[in-house]
């Protein structure tokens, strides 16, 4: 299997899928022939046109509001949101119309749509291009939450978004782009949404990540191996439907349970996710179960010798000497 | 029918309709205000909970909805649309139904406020509570149509008020940029419930912003039918066509209160309601085709006594439907079946529109 970068893992997802099915489009800010701000649509383009690939002006709300519409009359449209933190003005869009239109309308409608869009810090983003926007989302009844953490998943999860029949939001974490690596498969494969992957097996904890936090919790896992700690790790990648029974399978298991999230500690998607392990599994809990989260102010912070600090261009210049 | 008997007035001939036609525009233009005066009995009398009317509009929504071709093109209607949804298939039961929030009201199976109608049999979207969102929705359906070659034209409605949302300035622009088959009707009836336009627009019109999206903006009398659907006419055949979009803002009034819960003289005179009431497109059009000699005496009658008839009969209907099973309230947040491919839940979904003809 060829190995590829996270970002051409999505790019081939999405160009397999236009191939397979022409009702795909793909529109949203820069991704016609530039390819998209961190190219996740190059070549689109030039594959298939105009009429499938369409650069919108600045207009978030438009893109989504246009995306619905065109679900609506037969097409399956992609959008591209430039970065997570834009896609604030789209916000009544996808909530109170992408989410309920299936509902209000008894079943008459439908909305078979994908919002892509890059989130997460750790690429000098600072206040407006580091945020976490998923817990918005994850709390309205009718979309669905996708963040995947492998090349492998990205693709088969982007497979499985698109041919969805409800709005799906897909979220990618930019520093993951290019710096994650991994087998990907040529055929067509999908990933089913709402199904967990355990990619640690332990028995004395289960720590709870997606997006990046899934990496580093496999790290920490490894590091405290080397103390004797077992633990297990559990890649949510799908965030709603939630795939509740790994969870707590693993709890129960394990006895001990700590949640993982880079947003903003509180009312973040982990809190749920403990909430819900507190509830059900409580019998089996012998500590509370805990989050380790991002602090809460706005943007992302970064650990540096003095302090946490704003993760900004120029940082690393300015870091004190470890 | 002999061919004598479907021969056009004057009148007819200079609009290109035929008589039979002007009369079934006179007729849903009744009706709609014969249904909606039934609403509010219905309301006053405890029956359903809230109205939301179109009198004062019906004229203009008859009028305009008239070019488009039913369940071929698509409309995004507002809460108001009553007559539009009527000129566009959806009947007179259906209204009420959604009305009285019945199981099998065809809007939204009784989870919707009263006056949010849709219909997927006739391309009407699903009426949501955030004013202007569906213009969105239309665009989108347009910008569809034009990607699938299917010569379908959309058209959306909504107040002048809510005509000053984002989500229109985004959208105008968007769908002259693409020359998309759309139409936007604002329906002017100088108020977004008590604010006047005085203090909603800058501007005398709503159209006179369309130029700087680069698309014509008509302004018509919605009280003059046979002047709305000229001007909707050509509307509907520039978008068929090719040649993009186009803004049409018809001066309406508004003869009720904003809705059943507001009290409308305390921010209008008594004076104005009198005289706004000289507007109203019933009478004016009923005298036009009276004049014109196409509506007689005769038609009349039997035009009155079938629409009595259509608003008892939809009465007594959606009285006698029971209401939403409770057990289906948790239904259709997300799709609940896959006809395709394998079934895990949460899996691939129907991978609809895998067709061959693509
Ligand atoms: C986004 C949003 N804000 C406020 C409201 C409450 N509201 C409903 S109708 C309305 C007035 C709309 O006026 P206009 O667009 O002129 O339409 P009209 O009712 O006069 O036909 C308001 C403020 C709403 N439904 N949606
Ligand atoms: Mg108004």
């Amino acid at each position: 299997m060829p190995a590829k970068t996270f970002i051409e893992a999505i790019r081939e997802g999405m160009a397999d899928e236009m191939r397979h099915d022409g009702s795909i489009i793909v529109l949203g800010e820069d991704v016609g022939k530039k390819g998209g701000v961190f190219l996740a649509t190059d070549g689109l383009w030039a594959e298939f046109g105009d009429d499938r690939v369409i650069d919108t002006p600045l207009t978030e709300s438009q893109i989504i509001g246009t995306s619905i519409g065109a679900a609506i009359n037969g097409l399956r449209p992609v959008a591209e949101i430039q970065f997570a933190d834009f896609i604030h003005p789209a916000f009544n869009q996808l909530v109170s119309e992408a989410a309920r239109l299936r509902y209000r309308s008894n079943n008459g409608y439908s909305c078979p749509m994908v919002v892509r869009a890059p989130y997460g810090g750790g690429v000098h983003g600072a206040l407006y291009h580091s945020q976490s926007v998923e817990a918005f989302f994850t709390h309205v009844p009718g979309l669905k939450v996708v963040i995947p953490s492998t090349p492998y998943d990205a693709k088969g999860l982007l497979r499985s978004s698109i041919r969805d029949d409800d709005p799906v939001l897909f979220f990618e974490h930019k520093k993951m782009y290019r710096s994650v690596r991994g087998e990907v498969p040529d055929g067509e494969y999908a990933v089913p949404l709402g199904r967990a992957a355990v990619t640690r097996a332990g028995t004395q904890l289960t720590v709870i990540g997606y997006g990046l936090m899934a990496h580093y919790a496999l790290e920490a896992a490894e590091r405290v191996a080397d103390d004797g700690i077992s633990a297990e790790v559990i890649d949510l990648r799908t965030l709603r439907p939630l795939d509740k029974e790994s969870v707590l399978d693993s709890v129960r298991k394990t006895g001990k349970c700590l949640v993982v999230y880079e947003d903003n500690r509180f009312g973040g998607y982990g809190a749920e996710v403990a909430a819900i392990v507190a509830e059900e599994a409580f019998d089996y809990l012998d500590g509370p179960v805990t989050r380790m989260a991002g602090p809460d102010v706005p943007g992302v912070l970064q650990p540096r010798p003095r302090g946490l600090v704003h993760d900004q261009p120029g940082e690393d210049r300015r870091r004190d000497p470890d | 029918m002999a061919v004598s008997d479907r021969s056009a007035s004057h009148l007819g001939e200079a609009v290109g309709l035929s008589d039979e036609q002007l009369i079934e525009m006179y007729r849903l233009v009744a009706l709609t205000r014969a249904l909606d005066e039934r609403m509010w009995v219905l309301n006053r009398a405890g029956r359903i909970p809230f109205v939301i009317s179109g009198q004062g509009h019906e004229g203009a929504q008859v009028a305009i909805t008239w070019p488009l071709r039913k369940q071929h093109d698509w409309v995004a209607p507002f809460y108001r649309s009553i007559a539009t949804c009527l000129t566009f298939g959806m009947s007179p039961r259906d209204i009420l139904t959604a009305q009285y929030a019945t199981a099998n009201d065809p809007s939204s199976g009784g989870r919707q406020m009263p006056g949010h109608y849709g219909s997927r049999e006739h391309n009407l979207v699903s009426v949501s509570s955030p004013v202007a969102t569906q213009l969105l929705h239309a665009i989108g359906i347009a910008l569809a149509a034009k990607v699938r070659g299917t010569d379908q034209v959309a058209m959306t409605f909504m107040g002048e008020g809510s005509s000053n949302q984002g989500d229109v300035h985004e959208g105008l622009n968007f769908a002259a940029i693409h020359k998309l088959p759309f139409v936007f009707v604002v329906e002017n009836n100088g108020y977004a419930i008590s604010v006047p336009s005085a203090k909603e627009l800058a501007v005398e019109d709503v159209a006179s912003r369309a130029g700087g999206y680069g698309m014509p903006g008509l302004v018509v009398d919605g009280s003059d039918v046979l002047e709305c659907y000229r001007v909707a006419t050509e509307a509907v055949d520039r978008a068929r066509s090719g040649g993009g979009p186009t803004l049409i803002e018809a001066k309406v009034t508004r003869l009720t209160a904003h809705s059943s819960d507001d009290q409308q003289t305390k921010y209008r005179s008594e004076e104005e309601l009198a005289s706004e009431k000289a507007r109203d497109p019933l009478p004016r059009f009923r005298a036009q085709l009276v004049d014109a000699g196409i509506l007689t005496d005769h038609v009349e009658q039997r035009l009155g006594a079938d629409i009595k008839a259509v608003v008892d009969d939809a009465t007594q209907y959606a009285e006698s439907q029971p209401d939403p099973d409770p057990s289906t309230a948790m239904r259709w947040v997300y799709a609940e079946e896959w006809p395709s491919e394998a079934p895990p839940p949460w899996g691939f979904g129907t991978a609809g529109g895998h067709a061959e003809e693509h």
